[in-house]
């Protein structure tokens, strides 16, 4: 039977189905972090039940709040830290070596095609962007994945995106995961894993892919996914070279995951991106997009480059290219957060740190922190924030702020100009 | 089993997130009852104030569509359950927020846009809300009358009901 990525992991991972419909999955890989693990752990000392199921496949980061703000927060810290030792977890990344979770676990190689990934982070969609089926969880299915090694799913149905076409000058990944979202409505894709397919994802870097797949949940969507394929390989090849003999034989593996011809989608839709404008989020909903032309000009107080939708490289270096040699308005602050200490350090051996700094960017180090008002870059009431992240809830990035999510490109120009503005206009430098 | 029913909150709108719940700054808490205070201290509807005593003193939540979405933070639920909410009603939730309420053993009701409709009816008359779990019915009653409405629950969400939860439910079996 023609089976989607999904179904195939689905029974290639199931434990058993203790009811009709609940299927209770095999886990390959557990993600923590500081502020959903503390109460998990806790529970399992009450319970008498200090326990993991398999510590090689834990893997854990500080990186909501580090370094740590207060008393409470290297608390949590301390609590997550100490687990980790007392368990021998080597996959543990603290202050120094941590970075935003979905960046910096990807960033390790130990994301894999076929593989099941839970996290008590909504934003553990973005895997799927190597074919794994990956899903926020909270933090009672955590607690059981890291004692059990399983966790409970409904079979999802796959909704597949077709997204072809033509990239135009400015527009990126975000700007088309704004425009899915916006189709697709804030819970079109509940239950639903989203499969990015298309000639633009064929060509997109594991970057791209990871931008579109994390934003997945912002339309409902258990696990964004995307088919592996030479650009995976790729992407993995330092971490998996032992086990092919070469890259065509580790594709030829990762081919059993793709769908397959004729399985069976929820729905099918179809993006052309060739005129698409870059997108911009108005108001609190993410599936409240309109084209920037339609928002030009909307002042700001501070724009944000970062998070695990937008902290990578590439979304450095395309900021940079329009930062290069101008200044920001007076009047904003910009903050800069890049995703992990590996993208630092490549931005910096770039020039992109720099080309931030001398622009009058606030260069922060790898933290989640500004994304949900948590650690740094809070607003105060009524401001407004040009934001590369992912969610414009009411109060997210501090109580009666705003807030616009774009791509880099857009942050970066309405960064100069102090109010929103169309990269289009805008002439990009080589960096 | 925790125990389900009382005075009913009605939250007047669609797609009500996590972070209105309980925002962010809160979830540096390493306990539950910590929450308590904070409990839809952001939602975003007109006329809302979160102190007020009639709020709680609730023990149902009714909301619209999408209830829970965003965030998967189980502080949401958490904060419910620490102020004796144990039950929400809508017509229908994110996939999280809605397991992570079985997974605590609480009850998370979907009904149709219709019933949501009936029920909203009943909104600003001290209204309460009876669970009759063994038959899947929810029965509200205020000075305006009373209804009874049926709902479907997964045998599988109900069986985490019955045992308090995912976690007892998967020591016991895996």
């Amino acid at each position: 039977m023609a089976m989607t990525l999904a179904e195939k992991i689905f029974s290639s991972h199931l434990r058993e189905e203790p009811f009709p419909g609940a299927k209770v999955l095999n886990i390959d890989v557990v993600l923590c972090h500081e502020i959903t693990t503390p109460i998990a752990i806790n529970d399992l000392v009450a319970r008498g039940k200090d326990r993991v199921f398999d510590t090689s496949k834990i893997k854990v980061v500080i990186d909501h709040v580090t370094p740590s703000k207060d008393t409470k927060t290297a608390t949590q810290a301390k609590i997550l830290r100490d687990w980790a030792r007392r368990h021998n977890i080597k996959d543990f990344f603290d202050i120094g070596r941590n970075g935003v979770c979905h960046a910096i676990f990807p960033e390790k190689g130990f994301i894999r095609p076929g593989y099941t990934v839970i996290m008590g982070d909504s934003h553990t969609c973005t895997h799927g962007a190597f074919g794994a089926f990956a899903a926020g969880v909270g933090t009672t299915d955590l607690e059981v994945g890291i004692l059990k090694g399983v966790c409970s799913f409904r079979q999802p149905e796959t909704i597949r995106v077709n997204i072809n076409g033509t990239m135009p000058e400015a527009v990126s990944a975000k700007d088309i995961i704004l425009k899915v979202i916006k189709t697709l409505t804030v819970n079109g894709a509940t239950d639903c894993v989203i499969e990015f397919r298309g000639n633009i994802v064929s060509a997109m870097s594991m970057e791209g892919r990871m931008t579109l797949c994390n934003m997945a949940i912002e339309a409902g969507g258990t696990s964004g996914v995307c088919m592996p394929d030479e650009i995976t390989v790729d992407y993995l090849w330092p971490f998996i070279s032992s086990g092919y003999k070469d890259k065509a034989a580790a594709l030829d593996d990762f081919k059993k995951w793709r769908s397959d011809e004729g399985c069976n989608y929820k729905k099918i839709i179809d993006i052309d991106v060739t005129n698409m404008e870059p997108q911009v989020t108005v108001g609190y909903k993410p599936d409240q997009v309109k084209d920037v032309s339609e928002l030009e000009g909307t002042p700001v107080d501070q724009v944000y480059i970062g998070s695990c939708t937008n902290g990578r490289i590439g979304d450095l270096r395309e900021a940079a290219a329009y930062l290069k040699g101008k200044t920001i308005a007076p009047a904003v602050r910009g903050i800069v957060s890049p995703a992990t200490p590996d993208v630092f350090k490549q931005a910096d051996s770039e020039g992109i740190i720099k080309i931030f700094m001398d622009s009058g960017f606030c260069v922060t180090n790898p933290t989640c922190g500004a994304c949900l008002g948590m650690s740094n870059g809070v607003l105060a009431p009524e401001e407004v924030c040009a934001s590369t992240t992912n969610r414009n809830f009411n109060g997210r990035m501090g109580k009666g702020g705003m807030v616009h999510l774009m791509s880099p490109a857009v942050a970066a120009v309405t960064a100069v100009e102090g109010k929103i503005a169309d990269p289009r206009k805008f002439r990009k430098e080589k960096i | 089993m925790k125990t389900f029913g009382g005075k009913v909150l009605f939250l007047d709108r669609a797609d009500i997130n996590t972070d209105e719940i309980i925002p962010a700054k809160y979830l540096t808490e390493n306990s539950k009852e910590a929450l308590k205070p904070h409990m839809l201290e952001d939602l975003k509807l007109e006329g809302f104030d979160p102190n007020a005593p009639a709020v709680k003193e609730s023990r149902v939540v009714v909301a619209r569509s999408n209830f829970g979405c965003g965030s998967s933070r189980e502080h949401a639920p958490w904060v419910f359950e620490v102020n004796d909410i144990n039950v929400v009603v809508a017509s229908s939730f994110a996939r999280i927020f809605r397991q992570n309420m079985f997974n605590c053993g609480m009850l998370a009701i979907e009904l149709s846009d219709k019933n949501i409709d009936e029920l909203f009816v009943y909104k600003g008359s001290d209204a309460s809300i009876s669970i009759d779990f063994d038959n899947d019915k929810l029965t509200v009653t205020s000075g305006k009358g009373c209804r009874t409405f049926s709902y479907h629950i997964a045998e599988f969400d109900k069986a985490l009901v019955k045992e308090d939860g995912w976690v007892g439910f998967a020591d016991a079996r895996y």
